[in-house]
């Protein structure tokens, strides 16, 4: 699976229950349980910092609301993309 | 298995309107010029969960409890058709019961199965919401299995998603009508036997024999793919609902990793190697159903049904009449009246709404009173409005009708400012301190009295009440006691004493008033 990240997961380390299924889960294989525990005695998923193709997958299997947050590089040709409107909108 | 790369979630078309991820994390050292966000907590669901004062952040279900996905794939469908302000979420017993920790939509929890009984009614009282039956296996396929059939039965229009993990999670792990065949236990120790626990019970099927229902599907959140499968479904199922086509039934098989003794990867996989063989994954009803029009009931007067239409050569009001205009300074009239039982309080209540129904008005008449009827306490609750009347229980009335001291002293806290009280007596008590209403003294009693019957007090308070705020038109109230009042002479002094209620806040208000264009002050 190894080639250039085209996106970025981040955890929050103190929603992470560290039930593992984002790891399972995750088609790249870049998550993993760290070494830490979290104030309530978990190890939280983190990211590996390689590979992530910002599939989403980890986002859908994990039954906290917020603890991981899915993000994707920005396209540089397709700057215009209506994706998401607010801050992210591209400057016109 | 569970590592199928071919699944993509990129969204598809919606997202645009309704503003997605706006809950972006700033402290996430995220440089969001190189990155985009693609997938976070659904502004759905609360910040923080004010369940218990530590762990806010979390939800309170096990580690790898399906529950989570599931609230995350409806949260998610309701955010992409943009159904968050009017969806009443109907939680149960169970696991679950305290989605409305985290749902920030209408919420409403329910006795143990009955959530699509509370669900018809929150339908059927709004048509136009979005309600949704959230239950587990045991809330459904047990103690509720008459609600869930019947709901179906009659294809309310309304969403369910069933729960389904083959066991009583919160309970501490019984065995549920859904557990499997050899399954353990607390109440199987030895594993269910169908010799003396029957067997499993597959609901979708079950519901789907139906003739009601429109879509009826079984997804499972066994691996990557068939939680895609789950998150379609959900949207699938609430869409069928926005459209009003009719009954949508949901069911997911989820993991239990505590109560099955399993870790959450392990209790993954067992959804798909035990439970899947045994409830077959199928999207069992997808149709709108063939419901026949039959024939309407007549519509038709509720004045007209019970045969008290108005006499249009008496008062004028014929059943065409248009709904009079209530005072602009209510939106609608809600009144309470109390006093003691034998003043006609209840009686009262019942004139005015007879009065409102013939003047084409909604109106509602809730009565309180204890066992003794006769000079205990008693009050009643009369709504009067334009529009469908939600409940008939007045907490705040706009108008107080304190036949008594007691009722004065007792009630006048509950109206708010801008609303009137109207107390039977010659003057307001010395040490009454007056709230922020219009408080209106009326020697009622004193003034039924010199007219012949101390009883027609209330019918004073009447004349008070239509004068002050022009409510109900007296004319109508003349018909009214003419229909109700048999008694020749009671009937005189009803009249004379519904005259002299109007005349005593005419007079009142005359002193030191500018005169309006109708002639009265």
């Amino acid at each position: 699976m190894a080639g250039e990240a085209r996106g970025k997961v981040t955890v929050d380390s103190e929603e992470c229950k560290g039930c593992g299924l984002c790891v399972e889960s995750c088609p790249p294989k870049c998550l993993e349980l760290g070494p830490e525990l979290n104030t309530y005695g978990a190890h939280p998923a983190r990211y590996t910092g390689r590979d992530c193709t910002g599939c989403g997958i980890c986002f859908y299997c994990c039954p906290e609301p917020g603890a991981i947050t899915v993000y994707r590089i920005k396209a540089k040709a397709k700057a215009h993309a209506p994706t998401l409107g607010g801050k992210y909108a591209p400057a016109l | 298995m569970a590592n199928e790369t071919g699944v993509s979630v990129v969204d598809d078309e919606v997202k645009m309107e309704c503003k997605l991820g706006d809950k972006s994390r700033s402290d996430t050292g995220v440089d969001h010029d190189e990155y985009e966000l693609l997938h976070s907590k659904s502004p759905l669901f609360f910040d923080l969960y004010e369940r218990k004062s530590e762990l806010q952040k979390q939800t309170h279900y096990c580690p790898g409890c399906g529950h989570g996905v599931v609230h995350k794939l409806i949260a998610e469908a309701l955010q992409e058709l943009c159904l968050q302000d009017r969806t009443i979420f109907v939680s149960p017993v169970g696991c679950s019961v305290f989605a409305y920790y985290y749902f920030d939509v209408g919420n409403v929890q329910v006795a143990h199965g009955r959530a699509p009984a509370a669900a018809t009614a929150i339908k059927r009282a709004g048509p136009d919401k979005i309600v949704i039956s959230y239950q587990g296996d045991g809330d459904l396929a047990a103690i509720g299995t008459a609600e869930i059939v019947h709901a179906a039965n009659r294809g309310e229009k309304i969403t369910v998603f069933f729960v389904n993990n083959g066991i009583y999670g919160m309970t501490g792990g019984q065995m549920a009508p859904t557990t499997l065949v050899g399954q353990k236990s607390t109440t199987s120790p030895w594993g269910r036997r169908p010799a003396n626990e029957g067997f499993p019970m597959h609901m979708a099927e079950l519901i789907a024999t139906l003739d009601a229902p429109a879509y009826v599907e079984r997804v499972a959140l066994s691996d990557n793919k068939n939680i895609m499968k789950a998150r379609r479904a959900i949207r699938k199922a609430l869409e069928i609902q926005r459209d009003g086509t009719g009954f949508s039934f949901v069911e997911i098989l989820s993991p239990c990793p505590t109560i099955w003794g399993k870790d959450p990867v392990e209790a993954r996989h067992w959804v798909a190697e035990k439970m899947i063989p045994e409830f077959p994954l199928n999207v069992f009803r997808d149709r709108k159903p063939e419901i026949p029009s039959g024939n309407d009931p007549p519509q038709r007067a509720v004045a007209d049904v019970l045969g008290i239409a108005p006499k249009a050569a008496v008062c004028g009001v014929s059943k065409l009449k248009p709904a009079r205009r209530l005072p602009s300074r209510f939106k609608d009239v809600k009144i309470k009246i109390a006093g003691f039982g034998g003043q006609g309080v209840l009686l009262l209540g019942q004139l005015l709404i007879e009065m409102g129904m013939r003047e084409g008005l909604q109106v509602s008449w809730l009565p309180s009173y204890g066992p003794e009827m006769r000079s205990g306490s008693a009050h009643c609750h009369v709504c009067l409005s334009k529009e469908r009347i939600g409940s008939p229980l007045v907490s705040h009335p706009d108008v107080l009708i304190a036949m008594n001291e007691f009722s004065l002293r007792k009630f006048a806290n509950e109206v708010p400012s801008g609303g009137l009280i109207l107390y039977n007596g010659s003057s307001v008590p010395a040490d009454f301190v007056a709230p922020e209403p219009k408080v209106v003294a009326i020697p009622a009693a004193e003034i039924a009295d010199k007219l012949g019957s101390t009883k027609a007090a209330n019918v004073v308070m009447m004349g008070a009440l239509l004068e002050e705020t022009e409510c109900l038109a007296p004319g109508t109230a003349v018909t009214v006691l003419e229909d109700v009042v048999k008694k020749v002479d009671l009937l005189e002094i009803d009249r004379k004493a519904l005259d002299a209620g109007r005349l005593f806040i005419d007079e009142q208000a005359h002193v030191g008033a500018v005169s309006q264009p109708d002639g009265f002050a």
